[in-house]
């Protein structure tokens, strides 16, 4: 079996704290897992998971404090719709959500934090090292750290339990759907805008990423009207369009 | 950074613990071929005297900007490895930490060879993360020796006592026209029966006495700027607006009694809550003329009624006026119906005894069914369920007292904003830690003692108005404040202003201003406790949090999955 690496990030005060005692009672657990410190879980930017993936990680565990137990007061709920964000987007990429894990473990849990470590690197190894399109990954990157999603992913739990501006509060159902619509068309974008380092047409863009040309013509003005990419030439009475340069990295 | 990375990193074997399992010299050997390093050596235990001066010692020797210890835990011997740092003249945030031991060594102890691999990828990280990292100065701030206590009930003037005696200046607050709290509405004190009027008297005296406490009577909260140390609150003294500034502030503001309208036929002169019972006797004014029964009924409206909670002083308060009434008119017969029945240490056991010996008789009730109220021929008919034999038993009442919770002040939550401090979930003031820090907020330099809290009665919050006192006392004693550099920075220069940074900060650290370019986020540096949720949620990702950066982590990341360090 091929051996799988794991990043792990661990906030300070409960799970840094549960990895410790695991330690000094002497619970063992599979080797895989590379262990990092942030002060809270809500620390952890889907950008960063992502980035881990992107750079080979076949598996990213979260470990934060139990909810109510969190040393900042709400960071772990933060923590929570950020990571289910990151999940999204690693569907979209390709990649099973299930090799991105967030758990609660307490600083008296060691035993729970090798039990845990073990299940997920079992998993891991189980589903094997990861595969994915390098672009697919790094549109993925770009999406999370595109502001609409970063928005979606803070405020989901207020809309859900304190609602809008207006006071409507969303149910699960409907936000579901509205993260569904905006994370893929965040992703389909990010995709679009790293094939523009070339010039290309609707039509060679929407055939080359398997898309509808209308969905992919309505995404490229959005993205030209946000600056991001400009109209090239006009190649045989077909527009293309290129990306400007900074944003496309 | 014009100024070449010379990180040092030092390997320790901690006896066997590390050096047991781990081959200690091929992580050394390692360590020296990574990119920066220009300097690699192990100790037994580097945490020893010698260990500590091998690390000053390089650091002179070899120029080193940067010290790696591959060792235990961070939590317990970082602080020790910065202070050599700072000794050896060295910024203690060039310092980083590679734990090998309780979350390597220790977990992989039968797998040698793995664990070898994986403390060379920990210390792989480690350097990626020091060529990092930055020098942070340690921020410190001037405390003004004063205190606003905001509430004058017991709690809060037992503890603007306490801090006036330390020789501190008060303000203490109250939004009504007198001082003394509820404790003003209460007849007598179980468990000595004292009256509360006596006892109250004397507290009163000496805080009108008191030089250093300036009393505002009928003055409510504007508003709160500010940090720990440097707080402005802003009061409505009598429609006269009055800015104080003060180090710290006490919040003291109490409880109220849960009102159980719609419940147990509750209204009028015959079923009436305790706190009414015992104003009137105080008072003096029942008629006890029409009196032959009295039925008290527990829990109303609270553990799960109309509240979630046990407001914890009902027993012994219901005790109290049974027991009081009893003793005034033996012939009068008097009931408890109760669910479970808390009358806590020695005490308090004594005074139920002393209740039951007087002739006050106990019911219990299962809670999923708690005594019914009804009105039949005029007459009140509470019929109580008695579990052996299933069946309700109907009892006569001409007076029924109700022991209803105390419940949190309806302006509490407003308070809670301008204080950026948090409710529970019951709506009382949230504590930092419930056994580690239970009268502080976890907003440095606020503190909690009361009902406001919880129910509790006068013994406990004098407890814990001492106690507040006590803790409010640590920053204004020592005159300065020190918070760890490990904040998070606005780059204005990204920033829109959208203020999603504000809404995620639990400390108020985080505020959106008016530049000359607009609307921009910015970070009191004092009130941030580096938690970093407001990096991850910014729209722009303009927000830099110190030593936890995104550059710093993904060099981690990176570093822990690829081989070749990046550099």
């Amino acid at each position: 079996m091929a051996e799988v690496k794991i990043v792990g990030f661990l906030c300070n005060w409960c799970c840094y704290a549960g990895a410790d005692l695991a330690g000094v009672s002497r619970f063992q657990y599979p080797p895989n897992i590379r262990i990092i410190r942030v002060m809270c879980s809500g620390r952890v930017d889907p950008v960063i998971i992502l980035d881990s993936f992107l750079y080979g990680a076949d598996g990213v565990f979260v470990g934060g404090c139990h909810p109510g137990d969190c040393h900042y007061l709400r960071g772990n709920y933060y923590a929570e719709k950020k990571i289910e964000m990151a999940r999204r987007l690693l569907r979209e990429a390709g990649v099973d959500p299930k090799r991105l894990r967030l758990e609660w473990v307490s600083a008296s849990e060691g035993e729970r934090f090798a039990k845990i470590i073990k299940e997920f690197t079992d998993e891991i190894k189980a589903l094997g090292p990861v595969t994915f399109e390098k672009e697919a990954m790094e549109a993925a990157c770009l999406a999370a750290a595109d502001y609409r999603l970063r928005i979606l992913a803070t405020k989901e739990r207020e809309l859900l339990e304190e609602g809008n501006k207006y006071g409507e509060v969303f149910t699960r159902h409907e936000m579901d759907r509205l993260l569904d619509d905006l994370v893929r068309e965040e992703y389909e974008a990010k995709r679009i805008l790293l094939k523009l380092k070339e010039p290309m047409s609707v039509k060679e863009l929407a055939s080359e990423l398997n898309l509808k040309p209308n969905i992919v013509l309505r995404l490229i003005l959005d993205l030209k009207r946000y600056e991001l990419v400009d109209l090239h030439e006009i190649r045989d009475n077909t527009p293309t369009y290129i990306a400007r340069e900074e944003h496309a990295q | 950074m014009t100024e070449e990375i010379r990180i040092g990193v030092f390997i320790c074997h901690c006896g066997i613990n590390i050096g047991g399992v781990v081959d200690v010299p091929t992580v050394v050997e390692y360590a020296s071929t990574l990119p920066n390093v220009v300097h690699a050596e192990r100790n037994l235990y580097t945490c020893s005297s010698e260990g500590l001066e091998s690390i000053k010692a390089a650091i002179k020797e070899h120029n080193l900007n940067r010290v790696i210890v591959a060792s235990c835990t961070p939590r317990t011997h970082e602080p020790l490895f910065r202070a050599t740092c700072k000794e050896a003249g060295l910024n203690p945030y060039l310092f980083e930490f590679v734990n090998i031991r309780d979350q390597c060594s220790w977990v992989h102890m039968h797998e040698p060879e793995s664990a070898t691999e994986k403390a060379k990828d920990l210390v792989r990280m480690g350097v990626a993360k020091a060529a990092r990292l930055e020098p942070l100065e340690e921020l410190t701030s001037d405390v003004i020796p004063s205190a606003v206590v905001i509430g004058a009930g017991i709690s809060g003037m037992t503890a603007a006592l306490s801090l006036a005696r330390n020789g501190f200046s008060v303000h203490l607050i109250e939004k009504e026209k007198e001082i003394g709290g509820m404790l003003r509405n209460l007849y007598r004190l179980y468990p000595t029966d004292e009256l509360a009027e006596e006892f109250l008297e004397q507290r009163i005296k000496a805080v009108k006495e008191h030089k250093r406490i300036a009393l505002h009577l009928s003055t409510s909260i504007k508003a709160v700027e500010g940090y720990v140390g440097k707080f402005k609150v802003i009061l409505d003294e009598n429609g006269v607006e009055k800015s104080i500034d003060a180090g710290v502030i006490i919040v003291a503001t109490g409880a109220q009694e849960f009102e159980p309208e719609g419940l147990y036929e509750y209204g009028g002169e015959r079923v009436i809550t305790q706190l009414q019972l015992e104003e009137k006797l105080k008072k003096g004014d029942l008629d006890w003329a029409g009196i032959k029964n009295v039925v008290m009924i527990q829990c109303a409206g609270a553990r799960g009624e109309v509240v979630g909670y046990c407001s914890k002083i009902c027993c012994m308060n219901g005790i109290k006026n049974a027991k009081l009434i009893k003793e005034a008119h033996p012939d009068i017969n008097v009931f408890i119906a109760h669910n479970e029945l808390q009358a806590y240490g020695e005490e308090y056991e004594l005074y139920y005894r002393d209740a039951k010996k007087a002739g006050v008789r106990f019911l219990r009730f299962p809670l999923e069914r708690r005594p019914q109220v009804r009105r039949s021929d005029g007459k009140l008919i509470v019929d109580v369920f008695h579990e052996r034999m299933q069946l309700d038993i109907p009892f006569e009442a001409d007076l029924v007292v109700l022991s209803v919770p105390l419940v949190q002040n309806p302006d509490a939550t407003q308070l809670s904003k301008m204080l950026k401090v948090p409710l529970g979930q019951d709506k009382f003031f949230f504590e930092a830690h419930i056994k580690l820090r239970p009268v502080d907020f976890a907003t440095d330099g606020i503190f909690l003692c009361g009902t406001a809290h919880g129910p509790k009665d006068i013994g406990e919050s004098i407890a814990q108005g001492y106690a507040a006192a006590s803790r409010a006392t640590i920053p204004l004693a020592r005159g300065y404040v020190h918070s760890e550099p490990i904040i998070s920075s606005v780059n204005e220069e990204l920033c829109v202003g959208c203020g999603i940074c504000e809404s995620v900060c639990p400390y108020g650290a985080i505020e959106v201003v008016e530049t000359e370019e607009g609307r921009r986020a910015r970070v009191t540096g004092v009130k941030c406790k580096g938690c970093g949720t407001c990096g991850s949620s910014c729209i722009r990702r303009a927000i830099k949090m110190y030593h936890f950066t995104d550059e710093q982590l993904m060099a981690q990341e990176r570093a822990a999955v690829v081989t070749e360090v990046i550099s």
